[in-house]
């Protein structure tokens, strides 16, 4: 792996969303964990997708389907030309998750805002309170895919855990790796059994990032995501718990280290968790030499 | 308008540590506690000081963080 990202064009930062947030060839997306926040203030120009409504099957578990992303891509005024920057709180958690499904469809031109919103705030740069009104896009969106090679179902993990071919990041945090908890604190616990899938490298997601919500240096990640096994070459998958927080690093590792195959598990630790049979491991991670 | 006197911190909460954003827009400030991972947004509450800001987010963090169950490892 080399000193600087491996696909810097994926990242803008604030003074170009700035710059640029009212161009005609660009969206700006605010995608948050807490759906509220868009409502509160947010970069002026940008509009909003809930991801628990807007980028999700709301009736089977899945991604957005293939009609109804078209149908959000054209409502939201996005054409497969679009520049679409996405950001959001949480250190663009869920905007990473709405890049990997857009990525999934085939769009080209997506980025996100390093930083957030969190950089956005701290910066003092505008803000406006009221919605952006939605322009819809005059040519309907015609999405691609979707591109399975970026995601991993069950059947593919468990192969994966079995042949331990494959390099398994867990990114939840400590707590929920070592099996204390099921779930974040705060939130309801979503499984039956708590712990990781044995053999899963523990890197929780937000190490990836600075305290100003910006990621951190292509060496720093070198260095952090190496020493769990990860490599450019080598396949690696990312899960968490319902597969958002993984989206993150499932970036990290693919625009920002280039490793070649790395996919998100989607069905994340509220389907192992759940599985009866599933094979689970507890306690505290290990150091590598250990595992 | 533009967001003012922005602030982060980590409040502990009953043995969680919370992390604490506060800022002011024009005349109300606003507070958000989510659990430090961060993995969640435990609370988002409007006011008129940060004072009473913070000390919302923080009684309704605490409240869901009772909830946590920490299991024997």
């Amino acid at each position: 792996m080399g000193a600087s990202y491996a696909h810097p064009e994926v990242l803008v930062d604030t003074a170009w969303v700035a710059s640029h947030a009212q161009d005609a060839n660009v969206r700006v997306v605010e995608v948050d964990v807490d759906t509220k926040a868009y409502e509160e203030s947010h970069v002026p120009g940008a509009i909003a997708w809930a991801w628990n409504t807007q980028l999700c099957d709301t009736v089977v578990r899945d991604i957005l389907p293939k009609a109804a992303f078209e149908t959000l891509m054209a409502q939201s005024g996005i054409g497969n030309d679009t520049t679409v920057i996405l950001y959001g709180d949480n250190n663009n958690w869920f905007a990473a998750w709405a890049l990997w499904q857009m990525k999934m469809y085939g769009h080209q031109d997506v980025r996100i805002m390093d930083g957030g919103r969190k950089k956005w705030l701290a910066e003092g740069r505008d803000l406006d309170t009221t919605a952006t009104p939605a322009k819809p896009g005059a040519k309907p969106y015609k999405a691609t895919g979707p591109d399975y090679s970026l995601r991993a179902f069950l059947p593919e993990v468990q192969q994966a855990q079995k042949s331990g071919s494959v390099v398994m990041i867990d990114v939840r945090s400590p707590q929920e790796f070592s099996g204390e908890i099921l779930a974040p604190p705060g939130l309801p616990e979503t499984c039956q059994r708590g712990g990781h899938i044995p053999g899963a490298r523990s890197v929780p997601w937000g190490k990836s990032c600075n305290d100003d919500g910006t990621f951190k240096s292509a060496e720093e990640l070198e260095k952090l995501y190496g020493a769990e096994g990860v490599a450019k070459s080598k396949p690696a998958i990312a899960y968490c718990r319902i597969g958002e927080r993984s989206s993150h690093t499932w970036f990290v590792l693919k625009y920002l280290l280039g490793v070649e195959k790395v996919v998100n598990y989607d069905g994340s630790w509220t389907e192992w968790g759940n599985l009866v049979g599933a094979p689970v491991e507890r306690g505290a991670a290990k150091a590598v030499a250990q595992a | 308008m533009k967001p003012e006197h922005f602030s982060e911190r980590i409040v502990e909460v009953d043995g969680w540590q919370v992390n604490l954003t506060t800022y002011q827009l024009g005349d109300k400030w606003h507070t958000k506690a989510d659990n430090v991972s961060p993995g969640a947004a435990l609370a988002r509450i409007v006011a008129d000081t940060r004072e009473d800001a913070e000390a919302r987010a923080l009684a309704r963090a605490k409240e869901l963080l009772s909830r946590t169950k920490r299991h024997a490892v």
